[in-house]
């Protein structure tokens, strides 16, 4: 059994280490280009949205390079994403390539089959799996206390691309550790090799909350950039979504059923009152919490034909105006390009700085 | 009190039942007109952009709703009337995405219709919206009841092989004076009943003599079934009832084709024309027909002749 498992963001790192740790073959996912891309539109339905595509491609590819399983998560609606494990699959034998996939669903109302496809990952002894997960949940929680810091320095660099560079080293470092002794030290190489980025501590740069449909936030292929960009064009950025923190809300305190994201739900009420799933109802409460923040704007990151999130677009379009806070929704698609998406942000961080002027009589 | 309820998405399920609840409460219910160019139009200046059409249908006709001045517009947000399943988010988020994008509007009634425990839950949701209209919760229940009768009606002559536009009157019943061949005409029944958004889609196969066969038409229990049998069914009520109805059409062999409509933009469908093709592979013809808001007559007409030709071609040399 080779296994592969869908590319988002940082987090294949720690995966990879997840599952060799559990005694499987693995096949990582290899990095998204163009040729994915083209490869997974080619055989996507048309009106599939941007990470159904990434992920078609991904597959293929993982296959080409011997790949037998798939691993990637369930879901149970409203939002498309938990039926596409079942229509990869379909469409993965319909082309010839009799893939085993093995599905991962929320616990909640699924934890007997969750148990059981887990098990089929599991070639180790229970003590092993244990120190294997605590081992790969700090190097996740590692991942992205890197992205957040990067964030934090982009706009503040002396020399542009410092941080990028920095970026880069730490994620190498961090993927060169192999067990709970290793990762520690890592920690400290990574906190030691952020810390040498010069930067102004003085500058105040403009602060923008990235929200959006949780694949395209975190995997920078499938949004252009967006968080590299707005930092080098000088805005701090925070994210609304990490993958730990989403994982802790959704998979263990959904298995207590305890809802997450109370806050979000509670100030996006006025307006949407519904779960539309996706990340509908969390992006419209996110915005209004940022606009209470004393942000200066919110980019929103939906794919293109994403349900929830055109949903979501027509209700933020009203919280904007109401709260006379920017927001500017980025629809990402296979034609999606890193210059189009720059040129956007420029104009939209053109906008939020003449704003802040305007409010406060501050210039950047 | 004027209660005025767009004649678009769940209108062509449930407006048989709500029309007789609302008339039993003593109101006078009034639907917008069908679709017209007008209606369709000011939806799709006003909607969110990358909405699909059914949505942008909807902002149209909730503002003929208004400029009709009724008192009340009745747009309940469909969540779960099946266990498993629920509708489209498009469908959850609508009052919300309407309250958003049209001003000046007349009050809303938005009941959020979940039935969780069936029958149960639907008396008492008619039950609270009657006390909110200011008559008694008691009256809303036989209400309910005289509308669950008048809609029980309408579903037998659908099951009997209506469309669900002649069921509502909104066309007449079709005539098949020549044996065509039989198609399955698979989609929303917002779409294919609609006259105007399908350019006359049903008047253009009837003209034909193809025996049209819809989701609706096929006996629930069995596509409950059916429903057993797949590894994973989808989330949503209507395209699950579109995949269910395709693989009990072509398990039977029942038709000599298939045919998908789909609106230009439209999500779960993205899923649900692949999944139905996949189906009708090795079995017999398929095709997708996409409707958008710029889709004439002409370029429907073309696609149907060539399909129901090389049906009827297909079924002479068998």
């Amino acid at each position: 059994m080779k296994i592969t498992f869908p590319r988002m963001g940082t987090s294949h790192i720690a995966i990879t280490d997840l599952l060799k740790g559990f005694g499987n073959e693995v096949i990582p996912p290899p990095p998204i280009t163009k040729r994915t891309l083209d490869l997974g539109t080619r055989y996507s339905p048309e009106f599939a949205c941007l990470p159904f595509k990434i992920l078609m491609g991904t597959y293929l590819e993982g296959i080409a390079l011997g790949a037998d399983t798939i691993v990637s998560s369930g879901g149970v609606g409203p939002c498309r994403a938990g039926f596409y494990m079942e229509m990869h699959r379909r469409i993965l034998w319909d082309l010839g390539y009799e893939v085993e996939t093995i599905t991962l669903e929320p616990p909640k109302g699924h934890m007997r089959d969750l148990i059981k496809q887990v098990r089929r990952l599991i070639h180790v002894p229970l003590s092993q799996v244990w120190t294997t997960g605590l081992f790969v949940w700090r190097k996740l929680e590692l991942l992205d206390i890197i992205e957040e810091r990067a964030y934090y320095l982009r706009p503040r660099e002396l020399e542009t691309g410092s941080t990028t560079r920095a970026l880069r080293k730490c994620l190498s470092i961090v993927r060169s550790a192999k067990d709970m002794e290793q990762l520690i030290e890592a920690e400290k190489k990574v906190e030691e090799v952020l810390a040498a980025v010069p930067i102004d501590p003085d500058a105040a740069p403009l602060k923008v909350g990235l929200v959006g449909e949780i694949y395209v936030v975190l995997e920078p292929f499938a949004n252009g950039d967006v968080a590299e960009t707005l930092g080098e064009l000088g805005v701090e950025v925070d994210r609304s979504i990490y993958l730990t923190k989403w994982t802790q809300e959704n998979a263990f305190l959904d298995f207590f059923r305890i809802p997450a994201d109370r806050d979000a739900k509670r100030w996006a009420r006025p307006y949407l009152d519904e779960m539309i799933g996706g990340h509908g109802i969390i992006n419209v409460g996110e915005t209004v919490m940022y606009s209470r923040d004393g942000f200066d704007g919110v980019v929103h990151l939906a794919p293109f034909t994403c349900i929830p999130e055109i949903v979501a677009k027509g209700i933020l379009t009203k919280v904007s105006s109401d709260l006379g806070f920017p927001v500017m929704t980025l629809y990402l698609d296979e034609h999606t390009g890193k210059e189009g998406v720059r040129t956007r942000l420029e104009a939209f961080v053109d906008l939020m700085g003449k704003k802040r002027v305007k409010e406060q009589g501050v210039a950047r | 009190m004027r209660i005025g309820i767009p004649s678009t998405l769940a209108y062509y399920e449930y407006f048989p039942f709500w029309e007789v609840f609302f008339q039993e409460l003593g109101f006078e219910v009034v639907s917008s007109p069908t679709t017209t160019k007008a209606i369709l139009d000011w939806g799709v200046q006003h909607t969110v952009s990358d909405a699909c059409v059914p949505i942008k249908l909807v902002h149209g006709h909730v503002r003929a709703l208004a400029e009709d001045n009724v008192d009340v517009i009745f747009l309940p947000r469909m969540v779960r009337v099946a266990p498993k399943e629920t509708f489209c988010p498009k469908f959850l988020g609508l009052p919300d995405l309407i309250q958003a994008s049209i001003e000046d509007l007349p009050p809303m009634l938005s009941p959020r219709i979940f039935l969780r425990y069936g029958r149960m839950s639907l008396f008492r949701i008619c039950g609270q919206t009657a006390h909110s209209l200011g008559a008694s919760p008691i009256k809303g229940l036989r209400a309910c009841a005289k509308a669950l009768d008048a809609w029980h009606v309408f579903l037998r002559s659908v099951r009997r092989g209506m469309t669900v536009a002649e069921a509502l009157g909104i066309r007449q019943r079709m005539k098949n004076t020549v044996q065509g061949p039989r198609l399955a005409l698979l989609g929303y029944p917002y779409l294919i009943n609609d006259p105007f958004v399908s350019a006359n889609l049903l008047g253009l196969l009837e003209e034909r003599g193809v025996q049209v066969l819809t989701a609706e038409m096929a006996p629930p229990g069995a596509l409950k079934r059916l429903s057993r049998q797949m590894p994973k069914n989808l989330f949503w009520h209507y395209s699950n009832r579109v995949v269910w109805a395709a693989m009990y059409y072509l398990d039977k062999g029942m038709v000599d084709g298939v045919i998908h409509v789909t609106a230009f933009g439209c999500g779960p469908d993205a899923m649900v024309s692949k999944l139905v093709e996949l189906e009708a592979k090795g079995k017999v013809p398929f095709t997708t027909l996409s409707l958008d808001e710029h889709s004439g007559q002409e370029g429907i007409i073309t696609r149907i002749d060539a399909f129901v030709d090389m049906l009827v071609r297909k079924k002479a040399s068998a």
